[in-house]
């Protein structure tokens, strides 16, 4: 059975295979390293929301205001930029991860103090955020000659032959990975999410675990809000609207449980891929990009149905010749 | 507590005390606190016409909050209704473009929503998934095929008479919307507090297993339900379509949220068990008047939508704040 | 035997909304010594349990550990003291592997404070072969059976530092070898110093095992002392605290004709083979250890579960029950053993759970007429002596047994032919419990056909005509009149002497 557990990712794999080689038999540009550098960096900002949004599922919570808090934070970076070019990009990038931490804190705090249901919370704080916007900027856009080029160019300067966005991408993935498998944090996700009851007897603080979740996906989008800012060199009131179900649909094909407590980094990472390539690819095999919203949609059904199989649970086993068999 | 076993009464308050202890009262108290600070805050405010346009701000989504105030207190939830109402007006534009007529817009409308109600239906409660997520990726699904039907074009072929249902008018002030979501607020009404059906609404909603143990087909409840939703998402399509006259692929976009605020706001328990039709009607009122009060102050209207969110987390976290304070 | 306690409890009180669970309990607890605490369902056992490893904090008393007055903020503190316990209900993680499971929250930290997988995997293997548990530590948890995932659960408790080791009905859920391999456990953990709280229904093993006893009733501590100091009667005195056989009601047993018949019932997994009849009048019991199958096997007569074989009849003719509506609408109705959660729906008032199945009677069409549900549901409660404040009270604010009579008060006002019980008197105190017994007694002297799922064998033995035996999914044993006897019972259940059955 563990390696049921880990065919979930074979699968994913299996099906990028696939898909990539399918697309590829028709147009061989698509699988040509620089191609497919290029849609590492487009799928970068989905890959770090998702990162964030992994852990807040697996608490059995979810976070829809990921995309308004990246779009907030990212305005503010901007406007920043625009009204002090000499701010450094080292500045601005601590400055977007602590204003979406903070952003991520208040849905944490609702959630973990007042024992909202997360879904209303961040229902409630995604407009909320987006509201902001508008207030803050007047409506008004920032555009790319108001913004200073080291602002603009630190997401797409290459390192290594990849841009930075998709290192800073990898790099997350990475500690993500780490920080999953190898920190009691990480671990108390899986027993929040797992069994919120059996995680008090082990010890375990099941809001605070839930806070800390909120606050590192709020950390990711902030992050991710000045990189997306930045490498489209514009800001405006509905930059990544609904790019919130995006998230979602990556972490729920790569296998992460709605109900909780189980799925992996690896698997998120390869869902967010498999949307990535699926977008990249639609415009080259000479589809209209408004397919995209319905087959992302279409995917999360499937994924959704068959997370549910594969932990559909089993009846308890009495008979003493079904558990030999078994 | 210990009254006795000899005689238990029916009640533990009189109706009045009863009266006085509803959310609905609260709300009603706050609509009419709302109604005077607006006829004072704008000369236009108390003009029957004025408010009779102010109606049309809640009347669309007040439809699909009614079926939604069912689904929620059994304990699922529906996100895909905005888009529903994405499709089955994308459907009606392609009717309406080979030429169909009023009575075959209104079935193609309102059968869309139907089928997308089973579809979710279907995944909810035949394979046991979490409505949160289906809907979800339903949403996604639903609009993701109007954009694909649409793309960046318009439908709006409508046939005149089909203005009727968002531009016409009953009797004086009152518009043909306004006079169905009465219909409906009354229908919906009934259905919940006076029926066996609404019953088993409550019931499944405070314990789906409690409600499967004491002989409630629970699976088929819950499959109305969503049936309903999808219903209700196909009249406020119809509604809608008709009011603008044209169909785009982005028509109703994020009413999900607004219709979710309203159901919580009229004292709807989010996690279910609990709630009203007449609180979800004041609600409704309620919202539309802060929208109209606050565009007679022009209020631009994403300025609003901070005020909605703040409402829809405070309406929940100020009860639970108040009962921290007084522990 | 050392006499000073390793720990010390003195005048805990514990009050929830509307119940005091514990009042002034005093408990010791000694080093190399098993200590058994015995009470009936709802004493205040599992109180005290959370209470000892730091989930609940009592509202008044003290705890001493070598002398040394702690209290515990969470249950880390507990766990910081040395006090581990193995619960009852698995409070495990299925995701997670059995190592992680054994080690979560004190897990081997290596470099920069990172989990150490390999030393942790290291140490698993070590304490699993400690107990002799045959497990590889990788394995994820959702793929063991019961019996393994209770060597995880003892294991966990061994991999901190123990000084006090609670068992909570260890043996509930084991086969006859596991309890002996159990037992070699204790023995083990007794020699290494351990202070063992052991706590358990099973008077044999009681006797076996423990060296000194507590006994609960009611929240209170009622007598402890050395085990050799007291007799089997006089402990079940304490617990019951009067005469077990005058509990009982009087019943005249005139049996009707037969009214449901099951044949050749069968489930994959859950039981199979099952075969047997009800008769009008009739209290049929159904014993067996907790996990044989018996809850399992009512909630598939009651069509929650669907049977893969077997035939159902009522009155001779053969019935399709596909759901529990079905069940209902042939006068077959369950109160469930888990009220919480299958029986009564909080949040509901007391009127409405009692009609909810009854609503096709009570009103016109489908449309409700809320004075004829008052009535009906007056009807039961006063029939049942029901203690409420009025009819619209929320169910969830009675205790456990007015609970318990609002859902038997439910199925009651539906005019069933068959009424299966699970573990009826569960968790309700002694005079709710009488009440229930007296009712079950009207019942059967009315001619409704009564099933009887309980693990008490004083409660088989007083109030049923003949009690069929499950053990792991099966029927082992159907004893009446002569045969009936509480020895019968044990052996069938546990599987010792058994013809053709020999222990697993």
């Amino acid at each position: 059975m563990s390696a049921a557990l880990r065919s979930r990712e074979a699968l994913l794999v299996a099906v990028i295979a696939l898909l990539l080689a399918v697309i590829a038999s028709r147009f061989p540009g698509f699988v040509a390293p620089s191609n497919l550098s290029a849609v590492l960096y487009d799928t970068a900002p989905l890959i770090l929301l998702a990162l964030g949004q992994t852990a807040v599922i697996l608490t059995r919570c979810i976070d829809l205001s990921v995309a308004a808090n990246l779009a907030l934070t990212g305005m503010l970076c901007a406007m920043l930029n625009a009204a002090a070019p000499g701010v450094p990009v080292v500045a601005i990038l601590v400055l977007a991860a602590g204003m979406g931490a903070v952003l991520g804190a208040i849905n944490g705090i609702l959630v973990w103090k007042l024992t909202i249901p997360p879904i209303v919370v961040t229902l409630g704080t995604m407009t909320v955020y987006r509201g902001l916007i508008f207030v803050v900027s007047d409506g008004a856009w920032v555009n790319a000659h108001e913004m200073s080029a080291a602002f603009t160019g630190f997401p797409r300067q290459a390192v290594l032959g990849l841009p930075v966005l998709s290192w800073i991408a990898l790099a997350a993935a990475a500690l993500a990975l780490v920080a999953i498998v190898r920190t009691p944090l990480g671990r108390a996700l899986y027993a929040v999410g797992g069994n919120p009851s059996a995680a008090v007897y082990a010890g375990i603080d099941v809001g605070r675990t839930q806070f800390l979740a909120f606050v590192l996906s709020g950390t990711l989008a902030g992050l991710t809000g000045y990189l997306w800012v930045a490498r489209y060199a514009v800001a405006y009131v509905d930059i990544a609207a609904g790019f919130e179900l995006e998230v979602v649909a990556a972490c729920v094909i790569g296998g992460i449980s709605i109900a909780g407590g189980a799925g992996t980094v690896v698997g998120t990472l390869l869902g967010a891929l498999f949307l990535g390539i699926v977008k990249n690819a639609l415009p080259v095999v000479g589809v209209s990009p408004f397919w995209q919203l319905a087959i992302s949609g279409a995917a999360i059904v499937v994924a959704v149905a068959f997370n549910a199989r594969a932990q559909r649970r089993r009846g308890r086993i009495i008979l003493r010749r079904a558990e030999a068999g078994s | 507590m210990s009254v006795g076993a000899r005689h238990i009464p029916d009640r533990m308050h009189s109706p009045a005390a009863r009266l006085l202890r509803r959310w609905e009262t609260l709300l009603l108290a706050v609509a009419i606190g709302i109604f005077i600070a607006n006829s004072l805050a704008s000369p236009y405010f108390l003009n029957a016409w004025n408010l009779s346009d102010a109606t049309f701000n809640f009347t669309e989504k007040a439809m699909i909050a009614f079926a939604m105030a069912l689904l929620i207190i059994a304990g699922e939830i529906d996100l895909s209704v905005a888009a529903i109402v994405a499709l089955a007006s994308t459907a009606m534009g392609a009717a309406a473009e080979a030429g169909a007529g009023v009575p075959v817009l209104v079935l193609v409308g309102l059968g869309t929503g139907l089928i997308c109600g089973a579809i979710n239906g279907v995944l909810v409660t035949g394979l046991g998934l979490p409505s949160i997520v289906v809907t979800i990726g339903t949403m996604s699904l639903f609009r993701g095929i109007a954009y694909i039907v649409l793309g960046d074009q318009v439908y709006k072929a409508y046939p005149p008479e089909f203005a009727v249902f968002g531009q016409g008018y009953v009797w004086w002030v009152i518009s043909v919307e306004l006079a169905l979501f009465a219909v409906l607020a009354v229908i919906y009404g009934v259905l919940l507090h006076r029926t066996s059906f609404g019953r088993a609404v409550y019931a499944i909603g405070n314990n789906p297993t409690g409600a499967l143990f004491s002989g409630i087909r629970v699976a088929r409840v819950k499959f109305v339900l969503f049936l309903l939703t999808g219903l209700m998402s196909g009249v406020a399509a119809v509604c809608l379509t008709s009011r603008l006259g044209s169909t785009r692929p982005s028509i109703a976009f994020a009413w999900e949220l607004e219709v979710v605020t309203m159901v919580v706001l009229g004292g709807v328990n989010i996690l279910g068990g609990s709630g009203s039709i007449p609180g979800v009607v004041l609600a409704a009122v309620v919202l539309g008047l802060v929208t109209f009060g606050l565009g007679l102050l022009n209020v631009p209207g994403i300025v609003m939508s901070i005020f909605v969110g703040l409402l829809l987390i405070g309406v929940i976290a100020l009860p639970r704040l108040w009962a921290m304070g007084r522990r | 035997m050392p006499d000073t306690p390793v720990l010390r409890l003195t005048g805990i009180t514990k009050t929830f909304p509307g119940v005091r669970a514990l009042s002034e309990v005093s408990l010791d607890l000694y080093p190399g010594t098993v200590t058994a605490l015995v009470g009936e369902n709802g004493a205040g056992k599992s109180t005290i349990v959370k209470i000892l490893t730091g989930i609940y904090r009592p509202d008044a008393g003290s705890l001493h550990i070598d002398g040394r007055e702690t209290r515990f903020a969470s249950a880390q503190d507990a766990t910081r003291a040395g006090i581990t316990a193995i619960h009852q209900e698995t409070v495990l993680f299925d995701e997670l592997t059995v190592a992680e499971n054994i080690f979560l929250g004190h897990a081997p930290r290596g470099r920069w404070g990172l989990i150490d997988w390999p030393e942790m995997r290291r140490r698993a293997v070590q304490i699993l072969a400690r107990i002799d548990a045959p497990l590889d530590p990788s394995t994820p948890l959702r793929d063991l059976g019961i019996a393994s995932k209770h060597l995880v659960a003892i294991a966990r408790a061994l991999s901190v530092e123990a000084r006090v080791v609670i068992m909570d009905e260890p043996t509930a859920a084991l086969s006859q070898k596991e309890i002996e391999e159990l037992y070699t456990l204790i023995a083990r953990l007794k020699s290494e110093g351990r202070a063992i709280l052991f706590i358990s229904h099973k008077f044999d093993e009681i006797f076996r095992i423990a060296d000194r006893y507590a006994v609960f009733r009611d929240g209170a501590e009622v007598g402890a002392g050395m085990i050799d100091d007291i007799s089997e009667n006089d402990l079940v005195r304490l617990m019951v605290g009067r005469d077990m056989d005058r509990i009982f009601p009087q019943r005249s047993r005139s049996l009707g004709d037969e009214v449901l018949r099951v044949d050749g019932f069968a489930h994959p997994t859950e039981f199979d083979g099952i075969s047997f009849s009800l008769r009008r009048g009739e209290i049929l019991g159904v014993y067996g250890l907790v996990g044989a199958g018996r809850s399992e096997l009512m909630q598939a007569l009651f069509g929650i579960t669907r049977p893969s074989a077997g035939t159902l009849r009522i009155d001779g003719r053969p019935i399709r029950v596909r759901a529990p509506a079905d069940a209902v609408a042939h006068g077959i109705v369950y109160v469930p053993e888990d009220r919480g959660r299958q029986g009564a729906i909080a949040g509901l008032p007391i009127y409405q759970n009692v009609t909810l199945p009854s609503l096709e009677r009570t009103g016109w069409h489908g449309i409700l007429r809320p004075r004829r549900e008052f009535d009906l549901a007056r009807t039961y409660a006063e029939r049942l002596e029901l203690r409420a404040a009025a009819l619209d009270q929320d169910v969830g604010t009675l205790s456990g047994g007015n609970q318990q009579k609002v859902v038997i008060a439910k199925w009651l006002a539906t005019e069933p032919r068959v009424i299966a019980l699970d573990e009826p008197t569960k968790g309700i105190d002694i005079g709710s419990k009488a009440a229930v017994h007296a009712f079950m007694a009207d019942l059967a002297a009315e001619g409704l056909a009564v099933i009887m799922v309980s693990s008490e064998i004083p409660e088989i033995m007083g109030m049923s005509d003949r009690a069929l035996v499950m053990r792991q999914g099966l029927i082992v044993a159907e004893l009446a009149g002569e045969a009936l006897t509480p020895e019968a019972l044990v052996r069938a259940a546990a599987g010792i002497g058994a013809p053709g059955e020999a222990a697993a």
